[in-house]
């Protein structure tokens, strides 16, 4: 069992937890992530590593409520415990590898969609206690779901927040204050992107046109997260490359997109219905017709 | 009572259990046990025992249920093997110990899997437990995964006195016999669950959720933590594909994949975990797992045929499997190989496209290799492929372990005598060392390293 040491409600439906994991904490770095299960029946959770104190032995994560599984993780409060923890999983981030002094010549800009903004956070907190200042882009659908603004404010360069409802700062896509930048003069030498993978797919064709090389974190359906089961293949260039082992992050430009996120859909009655199992009971059983149940 | 013949043993009907995840073969009951075991010659030369990996005294402990000593015979077996409920079930005794039988010469050999089996289950029901007598050692091993090789070398280690600690990176014990071996092959709380609580109870401790490679390296167990020698047990865990178009589309799974939702996260019955369930899966693949994932896909309701490239002759898997699953109604589509996963607008399987095979001339193997027949391509239709080509050795530890030796296959290498690896104190078994195998190869490995784990701290002394 691994204790939950603090948990909070950080937007509607997304939850922040700092979990004592020893285990994790001795050897992570920013871009692996971890999986979790709630308890003795829950699914393996993919979640990528938020924040981690190798003293304090703990690993943050933010995990949105969107099946089951994730359901019954609401409701954990600090001293509560998760039955599974386990990582750190998946390669580290590229930039832990690149000579700092090589960094400082790179302008960096990273690109969080909702609740990416979780993950792009220890990359960009990474940089600065290296010295490096990156410019961030956070955007999400509405106010309401803007997260870690004042974590993010003290370790980035320049932020900038969007909404696509235009309830908070700027108005519109991601994509639009990248091309706004630009329109300003301003230039990048890395884009690192965290976010849905259409927002990656949008922001990676735009990257593509401005010739600024891009970092995709892929999160695809992954079973057991050590190389196991291929459940999180993708197509990069002209490869198979498991997100796993292989990754999580890749060359945004060579990944495709389309099939990745064909292959995200794969699950979604089941889990659909078993999420409504979750949160009202055993009440659905496909009778009504529109789900696609089968009795 | 005809001594040419084994004493049948009692199955579900084929029927009933299309449709069910219970145990398909029933086992033998006490006067079953007793009366095959009265088959057996006593060889003074038992040929039986040099066809079994971990050397089990076979005829002794034959002569036991024979007897009626059933605590006797569990003795005897407990010497050798830590793992005897699950051999017992999932051994390919007919090219083991059975297919040295003497027995076999003129009729059928003696049902020595059955009766290891039973004689297991009647420890299990009867509460005995296997014993330590060895003087505590105060040396620390650890053993990296939990599968057979782990377990039968982490067992061996304690028995003589080690401090052994298990590391299983995911978040159940037991490695293939939990997460690739199908419930109704090998019972997991009935079967799996106690071997691993006799494991235990021989003082072999066991950490879940630890990835060595990741969350610690073999280099931290030794200088941080202390151990003095290490068993890499970590199994042939990566997924083979073809290679062939289409085969990333919505409802290709690898087996692997497929198996890990069923079994160890149990989509076979109420859990979070989905699976998909389709109305016509192809399997392609001839081997035990392929068979395992088609005789899955059948219970949860599926159509399921099984795509093999060679013929009836060169299946891989157990001639039992291959019965099983023909009574089942699993369909064979042999001498066949597939060229291309077809599938629809929005991205799902809906046909695999295949070309009929000839068998060959024979290859290095030995096995007549299939030719394709020119022109002879046909479509299946069908909403979900399972691929299992067999799997190799996860890289995980290899890539972050300075000075261990592997091959091309990605396999470690070790000496064969003592299983050492080219780093000193570090030993291997298993599939890591020899690609996808048996249970109970592994589980011969994992002992043959315990002793060379023992011959190693002995001479290093204190």
């Amino acid at each position: 069992m691994y204790s939950i040491l603090e948990a909070k409600e950080l937007a509607d439906c997304i939850y922040e937890f700092v979990v004592k994991a020893p285990n994790v904490s001795a050897n992570c770095e920013p871009g692996q992530f971890v999986i979790v299960r709630t308890d003795e029946d829950s699914e393996r959770i993919p979640l990528t590593i938020c924040d981690y104190d190798r003293e304090k032995e703990t690993i943050t994560i933010v995990v949105q409520v969107i099946g089951a599984s994730t359901f019954r993780m609401k409701s954990l409060k600090a001293g509560d415990s998760f039955h599974d923890f386990v990582g750190p999983l998946g390669r580290p981030s590229e930039l832990i590898d690149t000579p700092i002094d090589e960094l400082k010549q790179k302008k960096i800009l990273f690109v969080a969609g909702g609740l990416g903004t979780a993950p792009v956070y220890p990359q960009v907190k990474w940089l600065h206690e290296h010295g490096v200042d990156a410019d961030v882009i956070v955007g999400a659908k509405t106010q309401s779901l803007i997260i870690m603004e004042k974590e993010m404010e003290a370790v980035a360069g320049n932020l900038y927040i969007t909404t696509d409802d235009g309830s908070y700062k700027r108005q519109g896509m991601v994509t639009k204050v990248i091309e706004d930048l630009y329109a300003e003069g301003k230039k990048y030498d890395l884009c690192i992107t965290i976010g849905p993978m259409i927002m990656m797919k949008f922001v990676c064709l735009l990257t593509k046109k401005l010739e600024l090389p891009t970092i995709v974190s892929m999160n695809p359906i992954m079973v057991d997260g050590t190389g196991m089961c291929g459940a999180c293949r993708l197509t990069v260039g002209d490869s198979v490359k498991f997100a796993c082992v292989d990754g999580p992050e890749f060359d945004g430009h060579l990944v495709n997109f389309d099939e990745a996120m064909k292959r995200q859909q794969i699950y979604k009655t089941a889990e659909g219905r078993a999420y409504l199992k979750a949160k009202e009971g055993d009440t659905h059983h496909g009778g009504c017709g529109h789900c696609g149940g089968d009795k | 009572m005809d001594v040419l013949k084994k004493v049948p043993v009692r199955e579900q009907d084929s029927k009933v259990r299309a449709t069910n995840f219970e145990e398909v073969c029933l086992g033998y009951n006490k006067e079953e046990a007793m009366e095959e075991a009265s088959r057996c010659l006593n060889c003074k030369n038992a040929q039986c025992v040099k066809g079994c990996p971990v050397s089990i005294s076979i005829p002794d402990f034959i002569k036991e249920v024979k007897e009626g000593n059933f605590k006797e015979a569990y003795d005897v077996i407990s010497k050798s093997s830590s793992l005897p409920a699950v051999c017992g079930r999932v051994c390919p005794q007919e090219s083991q110990c059975e297919g040295k039988c003497v027995r076999g010469i003129k009729g059928e050999s003696v049902s020595i899997g059955k009766l290891e089996r039973f004689v297991a289950d009647w420890a299990f029901e009867n509460g005995i437990k296997p014993t330590v007598n060895a003087e505590k050692k105060n040396k620390k091993v650890a053993v990296i995964g939990s599968g057979p090789s782990g377990l039968s070398c982490a067992g061996d280690l304690a028995k003589m006195g080690y401090d052994v600690t298990v590391f299983e990176a995911l978040h159940e014990l037991g490695g293939v016999l939990v997460y690739g071996i199908p419930e109704f092959r090998l019972p997991k709380e009935k079967v799996v669950k106690k071997e691993i609580e006799n494991v235990k109870a021989l003082g072999v401790k066991f950490e879940t959720n630890t990835i060595i490679g990741k969350s610690f390296t073999i280099d931290e167990l030794i200088e941080k933590y202390g151990f003095e020698a290490v068993f890499i047990g970590s199994g042939a865990g990566l997924p083979k594909f073809m290679g062939i178009p289409g085969e990333n589309a919505n409802g290709v799974f690898s087996a692997n994949e497929y198996l890990t939702r069923s079994n160890l996260m149990k989509a076979f019955k109420e859990s979070d975990t989905p699976i998909m369930i389709g109305k016509k899966v192809v399997v392609v693949g001839g081997g035990n797992v392929a068979m395992d994932a088609a005789r899955t896909a059948l219970r949860l309701g599926s159509e399921v045929h099984i795509v093999y490239r060679r013929s009836e002759e060169e299946l891989p898997a157990r001639v039992e499997e291959v019965h099983h699953a023909k009574e089942e109604g699993i369909i064979f589509n042999l001498l066949t190989n597939p060229v291309e996963i077809l599938s629809d607008e929005n991205g799902w399987v809906s046909g695999i496209k295949c070309i009929k095979m000839e068998l060959g001339e024979p290859d290095e193997s030995g096995r007549r290799s299939p030719v394709e027949i020119k022109g002879s391509e046909f479509e299946i239709e069908c909403d979900a492929v399972i691929m299992s080509l067999g799997t190799s050795p996860n890289p995980l530890i290899s890539s972050t372990t300075k000075g261990l030796e592997i091959n091309r296959r990605k396999c470690i290498v070790i000496n064969e005598e003592s299983g050492e690896t080219s780093k000193s104190g570090v030993f291997a078994g298993g599939d890591a060392v020899t690609g996808a195998a048996t249970v109970i190869l592994a589980m011969g490995a994992g002992r043959k390293a315990a002793q060379g784990i023992d011959e190693y701290l002995s001479s290093k002394g204190n």
